[in-house]
Formats: C-alpha cells, sequence, structure tokens
C-alpha cells in the first residue's frame, strides 16, 4: 500500500508496534456532486498514497471512458461503486471508504448530496465522530449546505469542517472566504453546532488537502488531513455513566452465567454497584470476562461479558447501568423521527422499535410538525413520506430503559420496523420521556373483569368479521348474533357501516384514516370484552397488521378471526350497495379490491367459503368455534 | 492484544486510557457486537468458512464473542474439489475441533465441473454460487456469517453488514435496509435469509495485524516456499495435484520457484507471487510496501467491470 515510511523497509516491528496504538476516527463527507465531494476523497486516498497501482489503472482506463475531467484523472470515480450509479454520475448509496496515515485509521461515509436522499445521509451521519461539510467557493452557503448542517447537527456530530473548496476559481480570495465563513456561522448558530473549523481549499488541485499550499499564505490553519489526523474526539462516551445492553446470556454450564454486550458509555470495575433497567435490580460486577484473561476495568467500546455476585434476573434486552446513575425508564415518549420508507408512515399501526438490544412494539402518534430541512421551518403534517423528519410522540407496549439522544447517541437511538415486512421504515432520536408516562397509574376497581365474567354465563370475546365489500360479513354476524342472543348471552354488533355515521365520521378511507379506524374499533372492542361482552365486529379491515392490533388488545383465547372469503369477481357481482359499480367509475376512491389492497389473513381461526356456504351454515359454524374456544356454552 | 515479540521494547506498551481504545481494539469489539446480535435474532445461524486468512480471522473473533461457551452454529465448507491440498488438511484440523458441515453441489460433482474446461466463471458460479444456496436451504440456515470487507472492492463498499437475501438468495441493493448507529435489524420474512459481515469494516492491513498481535494460525500457503508453478498468461498457478499435471499445456514445465499467495481460492484459478516472505512479519512488511491489491490474484474480479456486482445478486458471498 506504499506506506511513506522508512521503517518499514528497515524496522518493520518497530513500525507495528508504533501502529499498534492508532486511533480510528469516523466521518462523514456531505456535499453534491458539483462540489467534488468525490473528487476530495479520491484526492485524500490518492495523495496519502492510498491508491494501488491496479486500482490506479483502471481509474485511469475509467477516466478515459467516462470521467469529467477532460485527460486528467477523474478522483470520483475512484468511489462510485454501483455500475447503474456509474452510468448515471451520481452516488445514490452510502459508500464507506477506508484509509490509513501514520497517525490514524479512517473510516469515510460518502453520502449523496442529492435531493431525495437525506435516508442516506442520516445513515451515514449516525455513526460519525466529524463532518465534512462542502462548500463551492462561487456559490457560498446553499440550500444543500443548510440542509446538510442540519442533519449533521440533529445526528448529534459535534464536531464540524466546513470546506470550502474550489479556491482555485475565485482566484483563492481571502475576501470569498472570510465573507463565506460569516454567513455560516451567522447560520450555525440557529443549529447548535458551534466546534466549527473552516479551511480553504482545491481538492481538484491539492491545495490544503494533504499540503499547505503556496496560493494561500493569508491562511495559517491547518490542511484538511492535518485536522483529520489530530482532532480530539475521543471518546466523549467514556465519561459518561455506565451502560452496557445485554446482548446475550452466556451459559456454558451450570457454574456461570455471564451477561455479553458492549459497553455503550463509561467504565466498569469488578466491584461497582450496578442497576439492571427496566426491573430495577441491583447487584455488583463480579468479574469482567473475555478470552484474553478477565479485566480489571472495561470502557466505552469495548466488547465484554459480565457476571455479578447475586443470582437476578437478567435477559437480551436488559441495559445494565452505573447504579448510582441509571438510565430513565419510560413508555411514552418525544421524539425526532426520520422516514427511511417509500410507505409513508401510518399513526396509530404497531411497528417494532429496537433501542439499543431490545425489540418492542410500538405506535407513533400523527406528528406535532415536520421539519422542512431547507428552510428549518416546522410544518403542519399528519404523517411522514420518505426522507422527511418530524417531531412525533411514541409509546411503547412495554417500559423501556432509555438515556435522551443528546446525553448518549447508542441509548437515545432506534429504529422502527415495519412488523409484516420486516423491513427498516425509519430511525429516531429520543428527546424525553412524556409527564403522563410516569403519573398516569391505573384507577383501581373494585368491580373488574372476572367479577363480571362470573355474572353471566359465558366468557366475553371478540369475533372480528373480515373479507371484501359485499362479501356477506354482515348478513352472517347479524345471523350469529341472533342465535347468541337466543342463548342467553351478552352481545354486541359493530359495524362498519354504523361506527363510521358516529364514533369514526371524522375518518376518510385513505391508508392512514383506515389504520385509525380500526385501532378505534380495537380499543372499542377490548373495553367491551372487558364489560363481558361477545362484540361481533363487521369490518373490511383490509391490513394484517390492524386486525393482529385488535387481536393484541384481548386475550389469545379471546379472539376468534372469521375470514369471509369471497373472491373479488363474486363480491363485486353482487354489489349491494352498489359500490364496485361507483369504484370502477371513478366515483369512489381508494376502495378495497379496486384501488387499495386486501391482506387475506394467513391463519384465521375460521375460514367461511360463500361460494359454497349459505349464510346460516355459515353462521352455526361460528357459533361452533366459539363453542370449541370456550367462550359460550 | 499484543505484538508477540522477544524484544524487551515492546514489554513497554502504552496503556491504553479510558475512551482510548486502539483501531483494532475497536474493531475487534464491534465484530463481537456483530456476531452477538445476528446469534441473538435467528434460528439457525451458521458461519462460511472458506479457510482462509479472513475466515480464520472470523472464527477467532467467534470464539471471543461466545467465550467461555463455544461457538453456538456450525462452520459450512463450501467445497470445490479445487482447493489447494494444504487448504483441507487445515480444514480438517478445524474440524477437529469444531462442528464443520462440508458440502459439494452434487450437480457438479456428477458433470465434473472443474476451471480448465469449464471456465471460471462457470465453474465459481456452479461450485460456490450454486453450492452455497443448496447448503443454506438443505440445512435451512437462516443466516450466515462470512469474511467479506467492503475494502475489497468497489461494489463491496456499499454493502450492509447484515444483508438481507431474498428467497431465492438474490441480492437486491434497492432492497437493502438503512444500517444507522450500531443497530442491526435481522428480521427476516417467510424465506429470506441473512448474510452478516463482521468484519466488514477491516482493511487487508487490519486483517494481517491482528493475525500478527493474535497469532491466529494459517494455512501454510500465505507463506513463501519452494513450490511448483506454472507461468500462465503472467500468472503464476501451482501445479498441487495430477488433475493439473495432466492439463499442462505444450511445452508447459513446472518450476520449482519461493511463491506464496495472497489470498487463496481454488488452485487453479489463485495466482501466486513470488516472496521471501517466510513469516507472519515478512508478510505484512511485504504487503505495506506492495504496490497492487489484494484481489489482483483473484481472476473472478477481472470477468469485467461490475462482474462482483453481477455475482452479489446472482448470490455469491
Amino acid at each position: 500500500m506504499a506506506h511513506a515510511s522508512d521503517l518499514i523497509a528497515s524496522d518493520i516491528e518497530a513500525y507495528l508496534i508504533s501502529h499498534q496504538y492508532k486511533s480510528l476516527l469516523r466521518f462523514i463527507t456531505c456535499g453534491s456532486v458539483d462540489d467534488g465531494k468525490s473528487t476530495l476523497i479520491g484526492r485524500l486516498l490518492y495523495e496519502s498514497h492510498l491508491v494501488f497501482e491496479d486500482h490506479l489503472a483502471a481509474l485511469e482506463a475509467d477516466s478515459a471512458k467516462v470521467g469529467t475531467q477532460g485527460g486528467d484523472l477523474d478522483f470520483a470515480l475512484l468511489l462510485d461503486g454501483l455500475t447503474a450509479e456509474r452510468e448515471q454520475g451520481i452516488t445514490i448509496d452510502v459508500a464507506y471508504r477506508f484509509f490509513s496515515t501514520e497517525k490514524r485509521k479512517f473510516i469515510v461515509a460518502d453520502t449523496p448530496g442529492h435531493e431525495q436522499y437525506t435516508r442516506n445521509m442520516v445513515t451515514g451521519a449516525s455513526t460519525a465522530d466529524v463532518a465534512i461539510i462542502l462548500v463551492d467557493a462561487r456559490k457560498g452557503i446553499l440550500t444543500q449546505t443548510r440542509r446538510h448542517s442540519y442533519l449533521v447537527s440533529l445526528l448529534g456530530i459535534k464536531r464540524v469542517v466546513v470546506a470550502i473548496n474550489k479556491m482555485d476559481l475565485v482566484e483563492y480570495s481571502q475576501a470569498t472566504f472570510n465573507s463565506i465563513a460569516d454567513d455560516y456561522r451567522q447560520f450555525a448558530k440557529q443549529i447548535a453546532l458551534d466546534d466549527i473549523t473552516f479551511i480553504p481549499m482545491s481538492a481538484l488541485k491539492g491545495d490544503n488537502v494533504v499540503e499547505p499550499t503556496a496560493h494561500m499564505d493569508w491562511y495559517h490553519g491547518p490542511t484538511l488531513m492535518g485536522y483529520l489526523e489530530t482532532v480530539v474526539v475521543d471518546d466523549d462516551t467514556a465519561s459518561l455513566p455506565f451502560r452496557m445492553p445485554v446482548q446475550w446470556v452466556n451459559r456454558p454450564n451450570l457454574d456461570f452465567r455471564g451477561f455479553a454486550g458492549r459497553i455503550v458509555g463509561g467504565v466498569v470495575r469488578p466491584g461497582d454497584t450496578i442497576r439492571v433497567l427496566p426491573a430495577g435490580t441491583t447487584s455488583r460486577v463480579a468479574r469482567i470476562v473475555t478470552m484474553d484473561g478477565d479485566l480489571d476495568e472495561a470502557v466505552a467500546g469495548q466488547s465484554v461479558t459480565i457476571t455479578l455476585e447475586d443470582e437476578i434476573d437478567v435477559s437480551r434486552g436488559d441495559l445494565i447501568c452505573a447504579g448510582e446513575s441509571p438510565a430513565e425508564v419510560a413508555d411514552q415518549f418525544e421524539a425526532h423521527v426520520v422516514w427511511m420508507h417509500e410507505d409513508e408512515m401510518l399513526p396509530g399501526r404497531p411497528y417494532l422499535l429496537k433501542i439499543g438490544t431490545r425489540t418492542v412494539g410500538a405506535t407513533l402518534a400523527h406528528p406535532k410538525y415536520r421539519i422542512d430541512v431547507n428552510t428549518l421551518d416546522h410544518l403542519a403534517a399528519t404523517t411522514l413520506a420518505l426522507n422527511e423528519i418530524g417531531v412525533c410522540n411514541l409509546s411503547t407496549d412495554r417500559p423501556i430503559p432509555f438515556d435522551p439522544y443528546t446525553e448518549n447517541r447508542e441509548t437515545g437511538a432506534f429504529v422502527i420496523i415495519d412488523k409484516l415486512t420486516q423491513n427498516t421504515v425509519g430511525a429516531g432520536m429520543l428527546h424525553f420521556a412524556l409527564r403522563r408516562s410516569h403519573n398516569i397509574h391505573w384507577q383501581e376497581v373494585r368491580v373488574d373483569k372476572a367479577a363480571r365474567i362470573a355474572q353471566a354465563n359465558h366468557r366475553p370475546g371478540v369475533v372480528w368479521f373480515t373479507g371484501l365489500s359485499g362479501s356477506g360479513k354482515s348478513t352472517i354476524a347479524n345471523i350469529v348474533e341472533s342465535k347468541l342472543h337466543a342463548a342467553g348471552i351478552k352481545t354486541y354488533l359493530l359495524d362498519g357501516d354504523n361506527v363510521r355515521h358516529g364514533l369514526n365520521r371524522d375518518l376518510g378511507f385513505t391508508d392512514a384514516d383506515r389504520v385509525e379506524n380500526i385501532r378505534r374499533i380495537a380499543e372499542v372492542s377490548r373495553l367491551m370484552v372487558d364489560a363481558g361482552l361477545v362484540v361481533l365486529v363487521s369490518f373490511i379491515s383490509p391490513f394484517r397488521a390492524e386486525r393482529q392490533l385488535a387481536r393484541d388488545r384481548v386475550e389469545s383465547d379471546e379472539f376468534v378471526e372469521v375470514f369471509v372469503d369471497t373472491p373479488l369477481d363474486v363480491a363485486e357481482q353482487r354489489d349491494p350497495k352498489g359500490l364496485y359499480a361507483k369504484a370502477r367509475a371513478g366515483q369512489l376512491r381508494n376502495f378495497t379490491g379496486i384501488e387499495s389492497p386486501y391482506e387475506a389473513p394467513e391463519d384465521p381461526e375460521l375460514r367461511i367459503d360463500t361460494t359454497i356456504t349459505t349464510p346460516e351454515d355459515a353462521a352455526d359454524r361460528v357459533v361452533a368455534a366459539l363453542r370449541l374456544q370456550g367462550i359460550v356454552p | 492484544m499484543s505484538i508477540q515479540t522477544t524484544t524487551a521494547a515492546s514489554t513497554a506498551q502504552p496503556q491504553i486510557s479510558a475512551g482510548r481504545l486502539t483501531h483494532l481494539q475497536r474493531l475487534e469489539a464491534e465484530a463481537i457486537h456483530i456476531m452477538r446480535e445476528a446469534v441473538s435474532e435467528c434460528e439457525r445461524p451458521a458461519m462460511l468458512y472458506s479457510i482462509g486468512k479472513d475466515s480464520s480471522v472470523l472464527l477467532h473473533l467467534a470464539k471471543k464473542a461466545f467465550y467461555p461457551s463455544k461457538p453456538p452454529f456450525p462452520l459450512v465448507h463450501v467445497d470445490t474439489t479445487w482447493k489447494f491440498q494444504e487448504m483441507y488438511r487445515m480444514r480438517d484440523k478445524v474440524a477437529a475441533e469444531y462442528e464443520l458441515i462440508f458440502h459439494r453441489n452434487p450437480e457438479c460433482v456428477k458433470l465434473g465441473i472443474n476451471p480448465f474446461d469449464h471456465g471460471s466463471a462457470l465453474h465459481t458460479d456452479m461450485w460456490k454460487t450454486e453450492g452455497l444456496k443448496q447448503a443454506i436451504d438443505l440445512y435451512r440456515f437462516d443466516l450466515c456469517f462470512g469474511g467479506a470487507r467492503r475494502d475489497e472492492e468497489k461494489s463491496r463498499a456499499k454493502e450492509r453488514v447484515f444483508s438481507i437475501r431474498s428467497p431465492q438468495h438474490q441480492w437486491d441493493p434497492k432492497r437493502q435496509r438503512p444500517e444507522l448507529w450500531s443497530i442491526y435489524n435481522g428480521r427476516r420474512s417467510q424465506g429470506e435469509t441473512l448474510r452478516v459481515f463482521p468484519i466488514s469494516n477491516w482493511t487487508e492491513l487490519d486483517i494481517w495485524q491482528y493475525i500478527l498481535l493474535e497469532q491466529i494460525e494459517l494455512v501454510p500457503l500465505y507463506f513463501a516456499a519452494p513450490r511448483p508453478v506454472v507461468d500462465r498468461d503472467g500468472v503464476l498457478i501451482m501445479v498441487d495435484d495430477d488433475r493439473m499435471r495432466e492439463r499442462l499445456h505444450p511445452g508447459e514445465e513446472p518450476m520449482i520457484k519461493n511463491v506464496r499467495f495472497r489470498t487463496l481460492g481454488c488452485y487453479p484459478l489463485s495466482g501466486a507471487i513470488e516472496s521471501e516472505a517466510t513469516t507472519l512479519l515478512d508478510i505484512v512488511q511485504e504487503m505495506l510496501l506492495a504496490t497492487t491489491s489484494e484481489r489482483q490474484g483473484r481472476i473472478i474480479d477481472h470477468d469485467g467491470a461490475g462482474s462482483m456486482e453481477k455475482k452479489k445478486q446472482e448470490g455469491y458471498f
């Protein structure tokens, strides 16, 4: 790799010992294609003598073929990875690059400056210690400069280099440099960035990238490489209170029970008092075990296995904290959320939230506001689309330990996962726990569910009829209710159309409204089950995730999902309310089966094929299913 | 972690103060973290073991990650029958200590697929790409560790640490999940599998330096020794067994040269370099002074621009 050190040839051992104690710096470069970002990284690699001859040969060939620098080397080509991107001339994803100098090893996250790719920049920034923001000296601070700076600040990067590039095209003018730096300082106050270093450079010509330039004798600061090699990022995390999310319980035999994890804050030593959250139990550290022997001390960043003095219950997802300064525990929060998927966020839909090593169920409320990343204005929003950032309240289905993101990036950051596709669809940063999360205590009630059940001759439950419009849900549900009523069972029928006239009359038929519609019905059903009733719910309820939500609201043996299975063409032929005709004529938007999807149940308690079953027989089968599940006698 | 040497100077190692981990300590901790997350979020993990130096490092990291337990997964070797003899010896040695599954694509066995008659592209696709898919399907692994690194090749630079594959084992660059902080999403839909790369952020130098520090045992082929080779289109190919001797071109005469290998694969596809490096220190020194990248000796990357990306989409590791 042609490292420029005589020691390599003369005393390799001395060289390696000196390199064994190098530190690691991760940084991100932000800027658009036109700012010369790829050129800058290519130049850093090239001038650090880190480009191999075969890579260089490929670069020369590529430069001649698709390069944009005439006959000269196009350093940008060293970086663009995927074929499609290379042809388009833009990078569309995060690429990681590696180089090292005598002093440090570097990992560069190269992220696109292209408008719609906030997602990638946020990803790259999440692991960076330092950000380099490129500014074209001819253009000054642009909208995208503000956008990148805001994202850098949002993701908690404290140290920023503003690289004012293409100085060769403004005659290396000090006045231009100063005026841009002043503009930037003004703006930076708004977003709470204060550790800023301005460097005038030309990535194309190599001025102030690695070597100081003779063209700007008015500048006395560091070169970019000089800055990167010496900036102190020393893990602010080591001075935080001790935190270790438990990844894995290590039980090789009955005599050993260790908790494996990576320390994400502070220092730990044997004898330290610790507290395990969310349970709140305490103990003391017995040993810090590694394959290389027990440690006297371990610090943030290290992966270790800890044993405790007491036999307390600890499992994956728990957070082991310093006993005297534990993390907070809550189930309702305010957070910044960055949406990362083409399917927009659905407030009220049950998602998964992964924080540290813990995964829990979570729902997001409607955003309080969305942030225009270009102007930093707060805008009204009902949801978040791909690449949008907003502030939302969210609640988890269990209390979770956390620190505010601004205090600890590792214990305050989370990702949101879609339950069906298992994709990561969003990411966020926790601000604080909502007060009501601490203050809501369940009102103690004397007459409870058990008392109400004891008074009746049956158990409560939910019979959830799902199927296309016109499938026969309501017809069957009505017959079932008559039969149950005749048997002295206390029932209530919730019908989609009826509820939409009252409780849900503010809701339309967009995906977001459908989710909210079902969420309310699920909650009403739960209350009715608590009241001791058998609730018959007749709703199209097209999405699996929401039916799952309804199921999760009650005990597992209290829910009977009935899939009223009627093929679309049959339902459309019946069209009892004339709705299919309207939908086909374009008069009814978002109609299930026509413009909006229906996700059939995968494993319902009962499936009724209405093309071969009469409504009367179907109702008998439902009652039989209720009997089988022990809800009715 | 320290360099094992006999010199007095090395005993005075600088103390690592709080929050000041070395780059290798940080990389090691990150890899261990990744392995534990992966194992915790899947049901049937496995580790692809290719016998090379990156696999050796990966296995070493796995021992550390789960110590004092043994790594809670089997190793899988997807065999092509064309590996170097010394590699098979190493594999058998590892198999004596760890659960090791090896799989050969039965179709390749039947058709006698080999790099001489069928070319490197078909050989690699049939034995390795198809073989790996078969092994994953056969044993129903839902997660497989691999030793790929982002510095190896341009298309790898964008690879996620947790890389999701379709039920047909395809890698879709558009469908890869965003990966933020150190939070990895190991969840899968029906039929999907994961490839997990714990040493994504390591470079070739990091690997060698770590091998040196941790004294990790390697296949002797990495060290220079007199070996019989032929010069074929400028690439030194080792005459590893009789199958090669039968296929010598007219006028080709094996010659004994001091050579070693920077990367190991199937012997007819791995070019040797002339070298006098017989110790780990020599190798690191030679590498630091080298001017070509390690994949140059590997024939599959030269199939044309974007060839690795194409192979990945088809399911190559």
